[in-house]
């Protein structure tokens, strides 16, 4: 069942997504995405040493916002603009939650489009990776 | 990490250097794997008539893909997903790196058989100060990638933090 921008209200929020990515799942990104940077998947590395960890790839957490966005909007409509911030970092085999809400809702040149406040929040409830999208119906 | 990390009138002088052009392909089995990577179970990124069926030309290169840049031996990054050549040198010694911010903007929608052409222009350079990593040095940058004919299809602005 896919939604309309007229079903969609201000306020109103996404379904969550939750995700516990293991190094296998790293891995599939890396080779997904074409970045091999050995601080995603190489304990020895020195950064990952420095850190006491390899980490989640940001752009697996910003993948994983699109993700969320695009399971709610079941190709109803399309992606215009998409930003995040990685404030801090993640680390495998912990559980991340993406969340989202609609801030605005409204048309502009003929077009019906949609702001959302989209999230990853870490296992600990903290906001991790605060991002904003529109989408355009 | 270093503490008193300076941006020097060198590395200012950076600000508005543009690359030289370098190819992202966006294949079906290219979806499929960024798709795979992120954890995607919807179909209509892995299975041509469900995409077709949901109104696309092809697979749809899934939120935030933008191809896979192509790589050629002793010419690309060994590990990073961008040539040498299409990102800027900065001589900054700092050794190790962050991602800050992504934003993409599109301006079309982006299916497997496209072939984009990305020039990136370094935007902007400056400190900024972090508890954990010292002096932090942050450029941003903005791709253009364009499609094989040469319609912009998407705009990305991205911040690095070197430490």
């Amino acid at each position: 069942m896919s939604i309309t921008w007229d079903s969609i209200k201000e306020g109103d929020n996404l379904p969550e997504l939750k995700k516990k990515p293991g190094v296998t799942q790293l891995v599939k990104y890396a080779a997904g995405s074409g970045d091999f940077n050995p601080l995603h998947h190489d304990y020895q590395f020195p950064q990952s040493k420095a850190i006491g960890s390899i980490i989640v790839h940001g752009r697996f957490k910003y993948a994983t916002i699109g993700e969320c966005v695009s399971n709610w909007l079941g190709h109803s409509g399309r992606i215009r603009k998409i930003s995040c911030q990685y404030r801090g970092m993640d680390f495998p085999d912990k559980e991340m939650t993406c969340k989202g809400t609609i801030t605005r809702r409204w048309e502009e040149n003929g077009e019906k489009l949609a702001e959302l406040s989209v999230w990853t929040e870490n296992d600990k409830g903290k906001i991790m990776t605060p991002g904003t999208v529109i989408v355009v119906f | 990490m270093a503490k008193n990390f300076q941006i020097t009138e060198e590395m200012k002088s950076q600000i508005g250097w543009t690359s030289k052009p370098w190819t992202y392909e966006v294949s079906r089995s290219s979806v499929r794997a960024f798709a795979r990577g992120v954890g995607y179970t919807d179909l209509v990124y892995f299975d041509v008539n469900t995409a077709k069926k949901a109104g696309y030309r092809d697979l749809p290169a899934p939120p935030t893909y933008l191809g896979t840049a192509i790589f050629i031996p002793g010419k690309s990054d060994d590990n990073l997903p961008r040539d040498p050549e299409t990102s800027p040198k900065i001589d900054h010694g700092l050794k190790g790196m962050l991602d800050g911010s992504t934003e993409t903007e599109y301006l079309e929608q982006i299916c497997a058989g496209d072939t984009l052409t990305c020039i990136t222009t370094l935007t902007d350079m400056t400190t900024k100060g972090s508890i954990v990593l010292g002096t932090t040095l942050v450029i941003s940058t903005e791709s253009t990638f364009s499609n094989q004919d040469g319609k912009v299809m998407a705009i990305q602005r991205k911040q690095i933090i070197f430490y």
